[in-house]
């Protein structure tokens, strides 16, 4: 299949099931709620290393957000809830709680479980903290330098996916960064959906196996140029120079699906040689997006 | 359609009508809700004998006429909806532990008292006792809202333990007393001894208010748990202004002969 020039090679990603939270952090300012979100989300860019992966979903007007203030919404991702709870506990007890003028709510109150955040981190308060219910949901108020750090008890959170990717070849660096850039940011109009690594884009992607054994994964050979010549097994064009992906993580299928149509839609748009999936042969991923699907869909606004 | 219930006879003296929930007329024909018992001062009467009953059951009662000597309307009620046009008698809502009730006018006393959860709007004025706790009680009110336009009398919350009290105008004398827990907010003002020999729980006024010498003055600075707190009065449709959303607050620790875990906060600007 073509896009114009660009080929869509008939593979698909293997993506896992994981399970997610939706963090709404506010802040007296936008400026301030943004650096709680970025603390919070950095280092989290993939599972194997990170013990979660996270990122910034979107900026929420003050008007949208539970206090009023400007917000950022931010998702979450691990293997199981109590991973999730515990990620989310370290996390926003030391990404966010310290952050001036900060309040944290629980963005999934739907959600059909949940994991006690506010709840442990409470005990910072040291007797001091003040409980608060409302409308069936309870805060904590703990008492900080600079006022009250107010804190959900409970975060709500749902199975997920995980791993969603899609592979971008150009022929050199410049050209599959142009074409990345236009995915990354048309994949980020959906909601529901984060891409956890630097400027949602990766550029080592890996493998599940290595020749060292206190390595379980290594350097993806089949897609690095360089190795083109002599790897056991090459997946990069002899035109093509550069390879990057862009991993997604979404709340559902539906939102995971509509963004990497959309990023498809805008990598070939910027001309991009070649666009690929990331998958294990199918064996260790619990869903399989194929991209000649995803194009050939009719999908709804998200 | 729901169930309607006109006062055709006024009661000379109480009538304690607990029967009105909508719990209880569930399944009922008009005829049975009719012959459900109720107490005129020292005689046991029916429901008919001063209501007329129409309508049909769908979990919401409609109740019309002067209803100011009819006692305990949504007694321990525990879900659908009451809809009260005009004034009513004592103990509405106490105890409830779900559902709704609508006052379009004034209530007397005891409204919601010792109240577990649901919600009671109070389109006018509330009496004294407004989800307090009755007398001998160690807890007032445990869960739930209450929502008051006008003004509310004295002891509002008094022993309270949780849930939220939202008064539109002023509240009386000892507002909080022996409070254990909970919210009250008074868009006007709080009156003398409020929040005495509480333990814990928040007062919060917008206007100047005198302080028990029992409370401890800590700082001013803005409540970020309030402003969910007014955006949802704000949202239920009391007058919430930008500027109490977004204003300091000073904060009074109490009450010392106890506790000292309670607070009352003073708008500041």
């Amino acid at each position: 299949m073509r896009i114009q020039t660009t080929e869509i090679v008939d593979t698909f990603a293997e993506a896992f099931k994981m399970w997610a939270a939706r963090v709404i952090i506010t802040a007296a300012t936008p400026q301030w709620a943004m650096a709680a979100a970025q603390s919070m989300t950095g280092f989290a860019t993939s599972i194997i290393g990170c013990k979660c992966e996270a990122g910034i979903e979107n900026e929420i007007p003050a008007d949208e957000t539970p206090d009023g203030r400007p917000g950022v919404s931010v998702l979450l991702f691990a293997m199981n809830a109590e991973g999730v709870g515990k990620r989310l506990v370290e996390r926003v007890g030391q990404c966010v709680m310290t952050c001036p003028t900060t309040s944290c709510f629980n963005g999934l109150p739907e959600a059909p479980e949940t994991v006690v955040v506010g709840g442990q981190l409470r005990y910072f308060g040291d007797g001091y903290q003040i409980s608060k219910v409302l409308n069936g949901r309870r805060f904590w108020r703990i008492p900080v330098m600079e006022g009250e750090f107010v804190v959900e008890e409970s975060f709500g959170v749902q199975p997920a996916i995980g791993g969603g990717n899609l592979l971008i070849l150009g022929p050199d660096v410049p050209a599959a960064l142009r074409a990345t850039e236009a995915a990354v940011e048309a994949m980020r109009t959906v909601n529901g959906i984060i891409l956890p690594f630097p400027g949602g884009v990766v550029r080592s992607g890996s493998k599940t196996s290595s020749r060292y054994k206190f390595l379980f994964a290594s350097t993806n050979d089949a897609y690095c140029p360089t190795l083109r010549a002599f790897a056991p097994e090459t997946h990069v064009p002899p035109e093509a120079g550069c390879v990057l992906e862009i991993v997604i993580d979404g709340l559902d299928m539906d939102v995971t699906a509509e963004s990497m149509r959309r990023g498809i839609q805008a990598a070939a748009a910027q001309e991009a040689m070649q666009i690929s999936a990331g998958n294990y042969g199918g064996t260790l991923g619990q869903y399989h997006i194929r991209l000649h699907d995803l194009l050939m869909e009719t999908t709804d606004e998200h | 359609m729901s169930i309607k219930l006109n006062l055709h006879t006024t009661p000379s003296v109480p009538l304690e009508a607990e029967v009105i929930t909508p719990q209880r007329f569930a399944g009922l024909s008009n005829e049975e809700i009719a012959a459900l018992p109720v107490q005129h001062g020292n005689e046991s009467a029916r429901l008919g004998d001063f209501f007329t009953v129409s309508g049909s059951a769908n979990g919401e009662i409609r109740l019309e006429g002067d209803l100011r000597l009819v006692k305990m309307i949504g007694q321990g009620m525990s879900s659908g909806r009451i809809v009260i046009s005009g004034d009513v008698g004592m103990h509405l809502g106490a105890i409830m532990s779900g559902g709704e009730i609508v006052v379009e006018g004034n209530v007397t006393d005891w409204a919601g008292a010792e109240m577990l959860g649901g919600r009671i709007q109070i389109q006018g004025q509330a009496g004294h006792g407004l989800g307090c706790g009755y007398r001998g009680s160690r807890i007032g009110m445990r869960g739930g809202q209450i929502f008051v336009w006008g003004n509310a009398g004295s002891e509002t919350g008094g022993a309270m333990r949780g849930g939220l009290i939202a008064i539109g105008g002023n509240s009386g004398d000892f507002t909080g007393v022996n409070m254990r827990a909970g919210t009250i907010i008074a868009l006007g003002e709080i009156g003398w001894r409020s929040g005495a020999s509480m333990l814990r729980g928040s007062i919060v006024t917008m206007q100047p208010a005198r302080i028990l010498p029992t409370f401890g003055y800590a700082c001013t600075y803005q409540p970020n748990f309030l402003r969910f707190y007014l955006l949802h009065l704000r949202k239920m449709g009391l007058p919430v202004s930008d500027e109490q959303v977004n204003g300091y607050y000073q904060r009074y620790s109490g009450d010392s002969i106890e506790l000292n875990r309670g607070e009352i906060l003073v708008f500041a600007g």
